[in-house]
């Protein structure tokens, strides 16, 4: 079943990388969020695979089930999700003002850091 | 010697510092007197090495010194023998008259608290370098004299050619000392000591290992930098840009020195082999010819003597470069000399510019009776320079001389080209002793006066000096000469100079030709001078041209270079990573033969099949929606599509947490995209979507052979067995995933959690930004001033 | 979105899910759940109340800002590392205090702080974002 995951986060590659490509910034904000899960999934898969056992120590007892699911992943997989999520709003948010700021969503137009024609640096002492 | 010796000499380089600090303080309470109490440091430093000279002079090195970087063996150690004291009193000796000088010269000048700092600190610098003995102390030190200069040579950092003057001489010194590291550190690692005194025992080692010849050549460049010879000899002239202190100190007696110092230094280590020899005497004769024809040239007396300087320090390389007994006794006596000549003549040239208002031998003239001590120092100087004798000059001419007669034609090649150089130096030290002095009295743009005893004091003492040492020849025998040239030379000299004018010596009729050809000279100044400017308009073109070019050069092609890499189109970069990124996927598989094969598909579960089958189809909705909120729903379709394989994989935290965030990012995605007008459709052209899709699939495939890869080796689970063992027994929790968040891995959640509301806090500044301004945001904001609102946010 | 129907239930669920993501913060050490999962369902909960009835009112109901109770999350996590200093062992090492009430074993412990400190910071954090991306008049 692992395969059948890499085959589906290769799927979330592409469809991220393809639309971090296109100059819009909301099909770049998407891409964004596809990356995460991506990522997420392959951090997850890595891990391996169990079935529906969940990392729980049943009540009583001292020790999880066996066959019991990979917790370590998963813990590093919560924090992510989070933080993807703060760092997809920072996005938005940046995202947002710069419309309103320079009026463009496309970053072929959005040239305020690094204006086309900058000034030649200083020749003399 | 105790260990109250070893803190003290460290303490010879570190008290210059500590007075640098205080000198602005000092000139504040003591005013026109603090040249005079400020000279204190150095007098005290000259006193404290001069009890030294006894005990070196019986063949005694002295060490000291203070544990820097253990883990590299590197300390801040330092050792006094016959050359580092003989440095380490011309540089402690001349400094306390050229502070005293520099308590007259800048009276009055708003900053010369500053500059008492600056020199100070130059001098504690120059003190360390020809102290040092581990060599990355002395690489320390080195540099530090780079950077003094700098301030120096800019100290009147109003005019653009103070300025151009600092920039280039802190380039062309600081980039040799970058070599000089280089050659440092390779010579460190071949021979595993970076110790003088260790090195010292090597010797004759270094020169049979296969590196030695990149090992010269770096130190011989750094220092070649750093005493000015061809072709990098360009920033010394330009460097009489600073006060006249300055050039009287750093830039004939001391700092440029630092070169000839550490040739000197090296040459019982590197020297003695036939690279050695024809590196230095090649160039060190070049310097001589030109510094001497340029310094003919000027009608500047500071240039003048800047070219001479240059002339000097060739010659010096040169003599040691040569590396016989006679060369080096001749090096080491001409160091002197030329110190204490220099140092004078450069004050003279300052008493003149101060007296009269101007430094041009064409316009000065008749001024013996209104500067009549300036006058006497000039004379006595020039003696000195002149090679006349009793000097010290004329010993040193007459020794090297005999190192060079009687032997075959290269030897008589260098004799001819000493006499030439020395005549030409000659020449400007006679002309500069007498044109401002002699003849009728001239118009100058000031009435000439003489001037204070704290300008003269300097100028006389140091010209006395070089002349009345040539009477204790039996002194400087075993004091001077012997520990240092045996320093240099690595073993006696014997040194036994002594005046006598024996017509049977052939060396005094080389000295007879250079003093009728530097008459000559003297004689036909006007005319020489001529014709060497014909000559170099000639030329038309300068190192100094060479320098100017460089660096614009260097300038434009960074511009280009950083134009072409950082062209601003963001996707361009993004393709440029992207490539980067499948490259690093596959390149690592294929070299090392590790792609996997092709595995099979284990049976999935029906639900397990449905979620990945919304997945995709979520995302394939995603790629091809036209409209945004076609767009945002299915991009919540994939994320729960995400939650869903979570859930049915053993992880119900993720697909809680999962689903709690895509219904957030769906919510604050559509509440945002209703204020905005943004098209959701691909602009791009087909081409283009071609080449991203090629891109894409290239990065997709290769994450997911990776993932094949990895899947197929081993997993150490030994972190995850800890902490299923030990979550409920030592941890109390039994939600593992939960344990390690706040237990085992509580160090890293707490960076995450700070992370997070970093991000609350960050997009709450982005939202407010302009309303400081006070500015009513409009729907769609007008396009003017970006830049304005840009600069003030 | 702004329906009569909405408006009125928009309190009660909200505050239900408040009241949930306590729970799930409290069961969290022993079942599915925890800081980071209470914290997201306490600010959806708020960013329901801010659409159906007006960041305004959801800020009032708040009473301090939200970027401030991140603030505090973040705080009293660092503070739950440092009580174990106090004790002589390392920062954040877990510390538990279990005790008997009315037959129940009850376990308070720096790792629950922690977790307390977890759900301050994200719903500080999230709830910041929500609320600042659905105010209209964008002076938040």
């Amino acid at each position: 079943m692992e395969v059948a995951l890499a085959g589906l986060i290769g799927v979330f590659f592409a469809v991220a990388v393809y639309l971090l490509l296109s100059r819009s910034i909301i099909r770049m904000l998407l891409g964004v969020v596809v990356l995460g899960n991506a990522v997420n999934l392959m951090i997850f898969t890595v891990g391996r695979l169990t079935v529906e056992i969940p990392p729980i120590v049943p009540a009583g007892d001292y020790l999880p089930l066996e066959g019991s699911a990979n917790p370590l992943p998963q813990a590093l997989i919560l924090t992510a999700i989070v933080i993807g999520f703060a760092l997809f709003a920072f996005l938005l948010v940046l995202g947002y003002r710069a419309y309103q700021e320079l009026d463009a969503d496309n970053t072929d137009t959005m040239r305020l850091a690094e204006p086309p024609e900058a000034p030649r640096p200083p020749l003399s002492y | 010697m105790g260990p109250s010796i070893d803190v003290s000499i460290a303490l010879v380089s570190v008290a210059p510092f500590l007075a640098a600090l205080l000198a602005p303080w000092v000139k504040r309470f003591t005013g026109p007197l603090a040249g005079w109490v400020l000279a204190i440091v150095p007098a005290s430093i000259f006193l404290f090495l001069a009890g030294f000279i006894g005990p070196v002079a019986e063949n005694e090195v002295v060490r000291g010194g203070l544990s820097w970087i253990p883990a590299y063996g590197i300390a801040f150690s330092f050792f006094i023998d016959g050359l580092s004291l003989l440095f380490g009193l011309l540089i402690s000796g001349i400094g306390v008259f050229i502070v005293i000088y520099s308590g007259g010269y800048l009276a009055g000048h708003p900053h010369q608290g500053r500059f008492f700092a600056y020199i100070l600190m130059f001098m504690g610098s120059m003190l360390g370098l020809v102290l040092a003995d581990n060599l990355f102390t002395l690489f320390l030190f080195w540099e530090l004299t780079s950077i003094t200069s700098f301030l120096l040579i800019g100290f009147d950092h109003s005019r653009q050619a103070a300025r151009r003057a600092a920039y280039q001489s802190l380039v062309v010194t600081g980039g040799g000392g970058l070599v000089l590291l280089a050659g440092f550190i390779l010579l460190a690692v071949m021979t595993g000591e970076n110790s003088l005194t260790g090195l010292l025992t090597t010797a004759g080692l270094v020169q049979q290992h296969s590196f030695y010849l990149p090992v010269m050549l770096l130190i011989v460049a750094g220092a070649f930098a750093k005493s000015a010879q061809v072709p990098l000899h360009f920033w010394l002239p330009n460097a009489m840009e600073a006060p006249t202190p300055v050039s009287a100190y750093l830039h004939s007696a001391t700092m440029v020195k630092a070169g000839v110092y550490l040739l000197a230094r090296m040459s019982p280590i590197l020297g003695g082999t036939g690279h050695w020899f024809w590196v230095l005497t090649l160039f060190g004769g070049v310097t001589l010819l030109l510094g001497g024809a340029l310094a003919v040239r000027q009608t500047d007396i500071k240039q003048m003597l800047a070219y001479t300087t240059m002339g000097s320090l060739g010659l010096l390389v040169l003599l040691i470069g040569f590396g016989t007994k006679e060369a080096i006794l001749g090096a080491v006596l001409y160091l002197c000399a030329h110190s204490l000549f220099k140092g004078a003549l450069f004050m003279v040239a300052g008493n003149l510019d101060h007296g009269t208002g101007t430094r041009d031998i064409t316009v000065l003239g008749g001024l013996r009776e209104k500067m009549s001590v300036t006058f006497i120092a000039a004379v006595l100087a020039a003696i000195s320079m002149a090679g006349l004798p009793i000097a010290l000059g004329f010993f040193a001419k007459e020794e090297m001389y005999l190192a060079m007669v009687g032997g075959a034609w290269p030897d008589l090649l260098f004799l001819a080209v000493l006499v030439v150089g020395n005549a030409l130096m000659m020449a400007v030290g006679v002309l500069i002793a007498t044109k401002p002095f002699l003849g009728p009295l001239r118009p100058t743009p000031q009435a000439p006066h003489e001037v204070s005893p704290a300008l003269f004091a300097g100028p006389v003492v140091l010209a006395v000096l070089g002349l009345v040492a040539g009477l204790f020849t039996g002194w400087l025998n075993v004091h001077l000469l012997d520990p240092t040239g045996g320093a240099i030379h690595n073993g006696a000299v014997d040194a036994n100079i002594h005046l006598g004018l024996d017509p049977a010596n052939p060396a005094l009729w080389a000295s007879v030709v250079t003093w009728a050809l530097g008459a000559l000279l003297v004689w036909r100044a006007d005319a020489v001078r001529s014709a060497l400017r014909r000559a170099g308009n000639a030329i038309g073109w300068t190192f100094d041209n060479g320098f100017d070019a460089f660096i614009s050069g260097l300038i434009r092609s960074a511009d280009a270079i950083t134009r072409t890499l950082h062209h601003g189109r963001l996707e361009i970069y993004m393709l440029v990573l992207f490539i980067a990124l499948a490259l690093a996927l596959y390149l690592p598989m294929i070299i090392t033969g590790t792609l996997p094969a092709m595995p099979e598909l284990a049976p999935l579960t029906f639900y397990e099949w449905g979620a990945i089958l919304i997945a995709v189809l979520g995302l394939i909705t995603v790629l091809l929606s036209v409209t945004r909120l076609a767009a945002i729903v299915a991009l919540g379709v994939q994320g729960f599509a995400v939650a869903v394989i979570f859930m049915l994989f053993g992880a119900p935290d993720l697909a809680f947490t999962q689903f709690m965030v895509e219904t957030l990012s769906v919510i604050i995605l559509a509440l945002v995209m209703t204020k905005l007008h943004l098209d959701a459709r691909d602009h791009r052209m087909l081409e283009e979507r071609v080449r991203d899709g090629a891109v894409a699939l290239a990065v997709a495939s290769g994450f997911a052979v990776m993932l094949v890869a990895v899947l197929g080796v081993d997993l150490d689970l030994s972190l995850t067995e800890l902490f299923r063992a030990t979550s409920t027994p030592i941890a109390h929790g039994r939600n593992i995933v939960n344990v390690i968040l706040v237990d085992y891995r509580a160090i890293d959640t707490l960076g995450e959690i700070s992370v997070v509301m970093a991000a609350g806090l960050a997009i709450l500044a982005v939202i407010r930004v302009r309303f400081h301004e006070g500015r009513v945001p409009p729907a769609r904001p007008a396009k003017s001033g970006p830049g304005r609102r840009r600069a003030k946010a | 979105m702004n329906t009569v129907i909405f408006r009125t239930v928009a309190p009660g669920i909200a505050a239900l899910m408040l009241v949930f993501s306590v729970f799930v913060l409290l069961r969290g050490h022993n079942e599915p759940g925890g800081g980071f999962i209470g914290g997201l369902i306490g600010a959806s909960g708020l960013a329901v109340y801010g659409i159906a009835c007006g960041v305004r009112e959801a800020r009032k109901a708040m009473v301090v800002h939200p970027i401030t109770i991140a603030g505090f999350g973040v705080f009293i996590a660092a503070i739950s590392g440092l009580l174990p200093l106090f004790a002589e062992v390392p920062f954040l090492t877990g510390l538990w205090w279990i005790f008997e009430l009315e037959g129940r074993e009850i376990a308070l412990s720096t790792p629950l702080i922690f977790d307390i400190g977890v759900y301050a910071a994200v719903v500080g954090a999230v709830s910041t974002i929500a609320l600042t991306l659905e105010s209209d008049e964008e002076h938040f």
